[in-house]
């Protein structure tokens, strides 16, 4: 790994008799995207809060580049950039309006936020509506300003709490596609959510948390071979005819296994993109005409459901 | 404190009230409004505002010269706006609420009141009927009813004309009225017999009618009403119940207005912002300080807005000092600016907060004055209300608007809603729940 940017040791946040958060450890690395996984109220936004200092935890340390916060008014903060949850937006003002405000938060004076602003929202795609309102934007542009906001400040660890909630396929991955490009410019990513796709698309690293505890840190790839589950091609075939390729199809690398029932034919792969084209490429070999195809990947509830003995409760 | 994210919270409200007409329709207009309404009916402008008279009905059932002298008084004075009806009808129009007060003139009462003027005994009913709900109008009609009959009575008993009849009428009574000594008797009778002979000569010397009576008794003195508003007077304007009005009515919506920027930081807080404003390098106190600042800023211009209108349209005159003037609204939009944190301090979410919180601000502004000045209150009522910051503003702008003091007078006002700003902006730095999503 390399240099440590954020540390976080045995947090421990109550309320009351209610336990949020229990001995959380876990560290991020310069320039990683580690994905903070769980169900709602699993703690992920305790976690979240305590990281960046809106949250005093009762027991345990956060450490930004081996520091911890001090107060409020710390200028370790610059380092952070918090996207809530929710749209913390003011719907009344302009996109413009709401930046600058964030922006001078941070003390950041009109020269040095106009450039900032316009390279915010580049990165967002809202370059062409800075002077409209907030409240005329769809929920997906106040999505992308919600994270502009975040980034004025230009932070070294962006914090995302779950930031595609309520938001529709397009716009999506538009926001994908903002992270990306933050993590090609090298910032160091902690994103929360409770969707296994999400991380696997953004995150090399995935924590899972549960009931305020964590219950695996590990990369997605090992996870899911820990997990013992695979992708699944399904196959329709034209025919059902002889099955005499169906020991070559098992010897391919990457296919764990091959079953046939009349035309349907099921293949679990260690890797879906990679052992598809060779298992399509033999099937053509042998004649086999394909009626439809479809793919199926490992969910949460299933990898979940291997770590935890039980299911994801609302995801 | 950063003063760049102070000044950037500061644009950041004033941008979100300026764009938001409801609430500055109802920050500015309704206050101007209502205060309109209620100066108009708390005297408007001294001098220059007729009031109309107390409705009256009478009903005159004697017809004599007595009576139709009495109606032609009440009708003549401008405090009463007088309506000769029968007695039924005069009857029904109280019952009905139509009039506070009716006056029934009996038959014989012209004669008999008259007569009643040198007996003890034998006077004449006058009935007056009123609303029990209007007893204030009652009394008033009822004092200026008094002047009215003893003037039309004691004019007629002391005419040389109308008047030698009961005298000798009285001459003849002496001898039956018991418990006068004999010594008594003599003297009366020697002196009614020399008014009776006074009369007879000013009638034969001047060739008086029955239409030359004059005099009659009358309130032997005359009200001299000078307004202790000093610096009024010099400017040629008196009490302007505008001032009051004004003052009162730009304090409540202020108050009220507070309550919504209380409730918009809870909802800001609902919202998420909170967590966003926090997790900037900015401290608490810059966060709570930049609305203090900007509401303040907000109630002020509502100040300044509706007492211009008030000068404008309804002449209202800063008589006393104009520095004392401005301490108090600037006093005042400070307190309602930490009375508004305040609220947000103690309050969990918008909507169980908004109820109390008016409850209390009407509490505070009904005890203050702001609807009806305090001196109304019993007295008990009056000591407490020493203890409420609203009453303090209040005293502190009818002092320095159409009282005309100077600019002492305001020291204490200033300094007590300084004091409650100081107290509430403390107790809402430590009450507020930072922590709370």
């Amino acid at each position: 790994m390399n240099e440590t940017m954020l540390e976080v040791r045995q947090l421990r946040k109550a309320y009351g008799p209610l336990v949020a958060v229990q001995d959380v450890s876990f560290s991020v690395g310069r320039g990683e995207c580690l994905g903070l996984l769980g169900p709602n109220g699993a703690g992920k936004t305790t976690t979240l809060s305590m990281l960046s200092g809106l949250l005093t935890p009762d027991s345990g340390q956060v450490l930004i580049q081996g520091r911890a916060l001090a107060g409020d008014t710390d200028p370790l903060k610059d380092k952070l950039g918090l996207v809530p949850q929710d749209i913390a937006l003011y719907e009344d003002l302009s996109a413009q309006d709401n930046l600058n405000f964030f922006g001078a938060l941070y003390n950041l004076d009109g020269a040095t936020l106009r450039p900032r602003i316009a390279e915010a929202l580049g990165i967002v795609g809202l370059s062409d509506r800075v002077t409209d309102k907030v409240k005329t934007f769809s929920g997906g542009m106040k999505r992308r300003l919600n994270l502009a906001a975040a980034l004025l400040h230009q932070p070294d660890l962006l914090l995302l709490d779950e930031p595609t909630v309520g938001v529709d396929p397009q716009s999506r991955n538009a926001i994908f596609g903002n992270i990306e490009a933050l993590r090609t410019q090298g910032k160091t990513i902690l994103y929360t959510t409770h969707y296994l796709e999400e991380v696997e698309r953004l995150c090399s690293r995935v924590v899972i948390i549960d009931h305020g505890k964590i219950i695996v840190d590990d990369t997605i790839s090992r996870l899911k071979q820990r997990a013992g589950q695979s992708d699944l091609l399904k196959i329709d075939l034209a025919t059902a005819g002889n099955s005499e390729w169906l020991p070559s199809l098992r010897q391919l690398p990457g296919v764990r296994s091959a079953n046939l029932a009349g035309v349907e034919l099921s293949v679990e792969l260690d890797d879906l993109a990679g052992v598809t084209p060779p298992v399509l490429l033999l099937l053509k070999q042998h004649g086999q005409n394909i009626v439809h195809l479809s793919a199926q990947r490992p969910t949460l509830e299933s990898i979940f459901l291997t770590h935890t003995g039980h299911q994801l409760r609302d995801s | 404190m950063t003063m760049r994210a102070l000044l950037a919270i500061v644009i950041k409200d004033l941008k979100l009230h300026v764009g938001n007409r409801r609430a500055l329709i109802l920050t500015v207009a309704v206050p101007i409004a209502i205060a309109s309404f209620f100066g108009s009916i708390f005297g408007g402008q001294s001098g220059k505002t007729k009031t109309s008279g107390v409705p009256v009905q009478v009903a005159d059932l004697d017809h004599s010269e007595i009576s139709r002298e009495i109606i032609t008084n009440l009708a003549n004075d401008t405090s009463l706006k007088l309506t000769e009806v029968d007695e039924h009808s005069a009857r029904e129009a109280v019952r009905l609420g139509k009039v506070a007060v009716a006056v029934i003139l009996p038959k014989n009462f012209g004669e008999e009141a008259a007569r009643g003027f040198f007996r003890a005994n034998a006077k004449p009913g006058l009935i007056v009927l009123h609303d029990p709900s209007r007893n204030i109008e009652a009394s008033m009609v009822g004092g200026i009813l008094t002047e009215h009959v003893i003037q039309a009575v004691s004019r007629n008993v002391f005419s040389p004309v109308s008047g030698q009849k009961f005298v000798r009428s009285a001459l003849t009574d002496i001898d039956q009225r018991s418990g006068l000594s004999a010594d008594d008797a003599r003297v009366l009778r020697s002196l009614l017999t020399n008014v009776d002979e006074w009369m007879g000569r000013v009638q034969t010397n001047y060739a008086l009618d029955s239409n030359s009576a004059t005099g009659g008794l009358s309130v032997p003195f005359s009200v001299v009403d000078e307004e202790s508003a000093l610096a009024s007077k010099q400017d040629g304007e008196g009490y302007n119940g505008y001032a009051h009005s004004f003052g009162g009515m730009s304090m409540q919506f202020v108050l009220m207005a507070s309550i919504e920027w209380g409730l918009s930081i809870l909802l800001e807080r609902q919202r998420g912002l909170w967590r966003r404003l926090r997790s900037a390098p900015v401290s608490r106190g810059t966060l709570l300080a930049g609305r203090a600042l900007s509401s303040s800023i907000i109630a002020l211009g509502t100040l300044a807005i509706c007492w211009a209108f008030s000068m404008v349209v309804f002449h209202v005159q800063i008589s006393g000092s104009w520095p004392g003037f401005i301490a108090c609204n600037v006093a005042l939009a400070i307190f309602a600016a930490s009375l508004g944190l305040f609220i947000a301090a103690l309050g969990r979410t918008p909507e169980a907060t908004r109820g109390i919180a008016i409850f209390v601000i009407l509490i505070l502004v009904m005890l203050g004055g702001a609807w009806v000045p305090a001196f109304i209150f019993p007295e008990w009522l009056q000591k407490i209300t020493m203890l409420i910051p609203t009453r303090w503003a209040m005293d502190g702008f009818d002092a320095m608007t159409w009282r005309g003091l100077g600019f002492s007078a305001v020291v204490a006002p200033v300094a007590i809603l300084l004091g409650y700003a100081a107290a509430c902006a403390v107790l809402a730095h430590r009450c507020f729940r930072w922590e709370a999503d």
